[in-house]
């Protein structure tokens, strides 16, 4: 049985894993979970993973979930080239520290621009006050800051010259606002020149395939009212 | 120098990186961070991590932060036995699973329960809505629910028959609402048994060792400092939710 990936590319964990594993020839079988359906909220996706959450992969009894685990799982299952997750102590260290601050942070605030900004209006058809919208804003600014000083500093890539997971991860977060119309790159020439040197090592084809979902996101039709009432309280609950 | 750990024993990533150093005798210089007192808002402090926080680690000019990223770190370098993160890809898989999924499910819950029911109404004397409070308390149930039903499952430990540094770092999140007064093992046999297995791995007197700051935090009279309180009041608001 060929390695099975439930992946809904509007998600940026999503984005990252197929990706990786496109970029890396991973054979797999790709299963579309809609999110803006609710099919992930469905009996027959808890099966996969009771979580109800995407990405998930399933190899053969194995099923795992979590972007981060399932991005190192393929790293060490297929062994790709080094720098994607470098064996050197140091340069691991590094990927690790990235992958590990996004969570509460770029992740964090990458996910509720777009929603706050786009999709709780355009697919909800709810209005967010403009405070809290300002406020998501400004927090996504200090991630997008912190990206850059900490992380990013003067390097080709987040962890040094080749690039690494930690890119992968970051690069699909970043996309999620631009999704949602924030104009991240705006005034930000040194994190601009790291996604065109991301999208160049990744491959632009590749990149605008994994990508196509989030930039059409801001013509989705607008939900239903069941599927609003199913999705709403999961939707705030991700946004807290 | 050799190996440096800024910690403050008050947070539970720090307490989960001391004990694992302390378990496998990686030599370190213990650098407190007194977090109630703002020390990570020093000058010099940002010099070893500008994000400002606790746990940091420094070997020699070698300067990491995030305690995943630091557990990590001193498994490989100190060569720990295989049980705290093992070679094999599944069971790799699923410590990797559970260190990424606490973020922002246990962790997160743990720290708003003993903020809310401890923190802010004791130490800093900023009552919290009782309805905040309840719901944060609701969350914590689902994900100790969550722990139990997904992780822990029928299994000594939370990934497998052996403690990992998954166990560590649930075990210290665990420790925070219960410093804050919160019975969350009383209902759960389960979730109980687990903690006795874990204490015991780890060793009965590096346990309490680690978590003597924690537990006596509900013994502090109120901050008293009134530029300190405003500051840590400032920057604790984001807990109130």
């Amino acid at each position: 049985m060929v390695l099975e990936l439930y992946l809904d590319l509007l998600s940026q964990p999503c984005r990252a894993i197929y990706i990786f594993a496109k970029k890396n020839g991973i054979p797999f079988q790709m299963h579309t979970v809609e999110l803006r359906e609710g099919e992930h909220l469905s009996d027959a996706f808890a099966q996969v993973n009771p979580m109800k959450k995407v990405p998930a992969m399933k190899d053969d009894d194995f099923t795992l979930s979590e972007s981060v685990a399932i991005l190192l799982y393929l790293t060490h299952k297929y062994k790709v080239p080094d720098h994607w997750y470098p064996r050197e102590l140091q340069a691991r260290a590094r990927v690790d520290e990235y992958l590990a601050w996004q969570h509460t942070a770029l992740r964090r605030s990458c996910l509720r621009a777009l929603w706050q900004k786009m999709m709780i209006p355009v697919f909800l058809g709810e209005q967010v006050p403009s405070e809290t919208l300002t406020a998501t804003l400004a927090e996504l600014d200090v991630n997008l800051q912190v990206l850059e000083d900490k992380f990013l500093q003067d390097k080709a890539f987040l962890i040094g010259p080749r690039i690494s997971l930690a890119d992968l991860v970051a690069v699909t977060e970043v996309m999620h606002p631009v999704g949602g119309g924030c104009p991240v790159f705006e005034g930000r020439p040194k994190l601009a020149a790291w996604y065109h040197r991301v999208e160049a090592a990744v491959g632009k084809d590749l990149f605008r395939e994994a990508h196509e979902v989030i930039l059409k996101a801001k013509d989705s039709p607008p939900a239903d009212l069941i599927s609003k009432q199913k999705l709403m309280p999961r939707v705030l609950a991700m946004i807290q | 120098m050799g190996l440096e750990l800024y910690l403050d024993l008050m947070s539970q990533p720090c307490r989960a990186v001391y004990i694992f150093a302390k378990k496998n005798d990686i030599p370190f210089q213990l650098r407190t961070i007194d977090l109630l007192k703002g020390q990570h808002y020093t000058d010099d402090f940002a010099q070893v991590n500008p994000l400002r926080k606790v746990p940091a680690l420094k070997d020699g000019d070698f300067i990491l932060a995030e305690s995943v990223a630091i557990l990590l770190y001193l498994s490989r370098k100190y060569k720990v036995p295989d049980h705290w993160y093992p070679q094999d890809l599944q069971a790799r898989a699923r410590v990797d699973e559970y260190l990424s999924w606490q973020h922002t499910a246990l962790r997160s819950c743990c720290t708003r329960a003993m903020w809310q029911k401890m923190m802010f109404p004791k130490y800093l004397e900023q009552p919290v809505p009782p309805e905040i409070l309840a719901s944060t308390l609701a969350e914590l149930d689902r994900c100790l629910q969550m722990l139990e039903d997904k992780f822990l499952r029928n299994q000594a430990f939370l990934t497998g028959s052996h403690i990992s540094v998954a166990d560590l770092v649930a075990i210290t999140e665990l420790m925070h609402p219960v410093s804050a007064g919160c019975k969350i093992f009383e209902s759960r046999p389960k979730l109980a048994a687990w903690r006795q297995r874990v204490e015991a791995a780890v060793g009965e007197n590096l346990f309490q060792e680690a978590h003597a700051v924690v537990l006596k935090v509900k013994d502090m009279p109120p901050l008293m400092d009134p530029t300190l309180k405003e500051k840590l009041k400032l920057s604790v608001q984001s807990l109130l939710h």
